[in-house]
């Protein structure tokens, strides 16, 4: 268990100890706080909706970018032998980096929550609601996050490994959106796959298993399988 | 200590290692020589379990590599080739993280980390960042997180690789010092190095193990062809056309000229004659001066070269 920790403290410092973390919260905070509050007056209620749906689709393109480092920089480093030879399972290296990246985005929500406040003084937002869109956004970026660590462990180039989580996230955001093109039992099926069908959910209030199972066996099977993909090295 | 039985590689399709098997017996230095792309990086790859083998096994204190990988790989320090290290960490930082990965603990073994940086002469650079540093220091903080854990068994790929001579035998004399107590294995394509430090040799060439023994047993069992070479003035047509009918003279390897009637003669030697005194005596019979004359032994150099060059392959 500490071997886990250690790895993500030390990753974890590594976003601060070079202009990454920056970059990402400064930016993050401007586009999400700008996009919020020149749509907040015109909505004219006090809740934070908006600000949920704009920072699923901003996270788009974020959390690629804040994961796309993990694991092809070792790669291309040569870091992963150092890493590799250690006596450490594999499955611990992927969720040392995993948990680094996602407290970096952690922080990074937690940040606008100062729009949760500036809201409270104008009007009476619902916190029940407001606590639900979080729960479900943190689930929201721990998919979006396995996937990037995934696509990371594949390749030693950043900018392809950046590509493909995008790609694959952004397929699995659009799918609730194509439904209406499908004839009814894909439909289904689509829509259950969807990260944003279950966000929905979620966001109302209704935390119900269907979702969170939905959530978690997302991130085990992109985990898993990035954990296939640094075995692979041994495979015959 | 180590033992690899029968052990084959491939990348694809193409052979790395061909079914290789060595023992290395506990507090020996084992110096793995051969050219690169011979198959060095890849047999220790396969031993610090970052790679597994296509076929065969290895095994570390009767722990085999792949099924009690992690036993293994506890009693292994490691230096990769061209000693990759976390560019954005220092020095101190980076020795604490490999030290906490290896203890499974956020506390650091402070005596330990003082232990190492002394050891291995980091002292003036600790709070440095490992992008700051020249090449010879990476190669020793490469060298202290192998060490960091105490390990029976150390394994260095490269570990002189662009470093200017003084730090080469910096490096050199620490794996001299460390070999009295532990197993190390050097892969290097440095002649001089493996002669100067390893009990044993390995050379290794397109995957096979093609030497095996003591620097000198090597010397011994591949000597031979030995060379003389002289230099001398006066007469030489003479001397040169008599010369080759000396008992023990194969064949002049070269002829240099030097000055005008000076010139520099490269003779082969047939195996255990020493052909020197007759070489003298047809100078004086052919009224040649004779300047200069030494005889030079087959060195690790030649030996490699005959095992590892494009002659061995004709």
């Amino acid at each position: 268990m500490n071997q886990i920790l250690v790895l993500a403290k030390k990753e974890f410092r590594s976003y601060f100890d070079s202009p990454v973390a920056y970059v990402v919260i400064t930016l993050f905070l401007i586009i999400a706080g700008w996009q919020f509050s020149s749509t907040m007056f015109l909505n004219n209620t006090a809740d934070l909706r908006s600000l949920f749906s704009i920072t699923k689709f901003i996270l788009l393109f974020f959390i690629p970018a804040v994961s796309m480092r993990l694991f092809s920089e070792e790669k291309r480093g040569g870091t992963l032998e150092i890493l590799m030879t250690l006596p450490v399972k594999d499955w611990k290296l992927v969720l040392g980096k995993f948990l680094a990246a996602y407290a970096l985005i952690l922080v990074t929500l937690v940040l606008t929550g100062i729009h949760y406040i500036s809201i409270s003084s104008m009007g009476d937002p619902d916190f029940g609601a407001s606590m639900g869109g979080y729960i479900g956004l943190a689930l929201v970026v721990g998919v979006y996050l396995s996937i990037g660590i995934f696509t990371s462990s594949l390749t030693e180039n950043q900018i392809i490994a950046f590509i493909m989580a995008f790609v694959i996230i952004f397929i699995f955001f659009m799918l609730d959106k194509l439904v209406f093109l499908m004839p009814g039992f894909l439909a289904n099926i689509l829509e259950f796959l969807s990260i944003d069908y279950h966000y929905n959910n979620i966001s109302r209030g209704v935390i119900d298993s269907r979702n969170l199972i939905y959530y978690f066996s997302m991130i085990f099977m992109f985990l898993f399988l990035t954990v296939q993909v640094l075995e692979s090295r041994k495979w015959k | 200590m180590i033992s690899v039985q029968n052990l084959t590689k491939y990348y694809g399709t193409s052979l790395a290692v061909d079914n290789i098997s060595f023992d290395i017996a506990k507090g020996t230095v084992v110096g793995f020589l051969g050219p690169n792309g011979a198959g060095k990086s890849t047999t220790v790859r396969i031993i610090t379990c970052y790679l597994a083998p296509t076929s065969g096994t290895v095994q570390v204190d009767d722990n085999d590599v792949m099924t009690e990988s992690l036993e293994v790989r506890k009693k292994i320090g490691y230096l990769p080739e061209s000693a990759p290290l976390y560019y954005d960490m220092n020095v101190v930082d980076h020795i604490k993280f490999v030290q906490s990965m290896r203890l499974g603990s956020a506390v650091s073994n402070g005596h330990r980390i003082k232990e190492v940086i002394d050891i291995c002469g980091l002292g003036d650079v600790v709070r440095k960042n490992v992008a700051e540093l020249s090449k010879g220091y990476r190669q020793r903080l490469g060298l202290a997180q192998a060490l960091v854990h105490d390990p029976e068994i150390l394994i260095l790929d490269e570990p002189t690789v662009g470093l200017d001579p003084n730090q080469i035998i910096e490096i050199r004399n620490l794996i001299t010092e460390l070999g009295k107590e532990k197993t190390i294995i050097l892969c290097s394509h440095i002649l001089p190095e493996v002669e100067a430090t390893c009990g044993r040799v390995l050379i290794i060439n397109e995957g096979k193990i093609v030497a095996d023994g003591t620097p000198t047993e090597l010397q011994s069992s591949f000597e031979g062809k030995g060379r003389i070479i002289i230099q001398a003035k006066n007469n030489l047509d003479q001397f040169i056309e008599k010369s080759t009918q000396i008992a023990g003279i194969e064949r002049i390897v070269n002829t240099r000229i030097i000055t005008e009637n000076l010139k520099e003669i490269d003779f082969e030697t047939i195996k255990g004659i020493d052909p020197r005194e007759d070489i003298f005596k047809l100078c004086i019979e052919n009224q040649t001066v004779l300047l200069e004359m030494k005889r030079e032994e087959t060195s690790l150099e030649d030996i490699f070269r005959q095992l590892t060059g494009k002659e061995q392959l004709q």
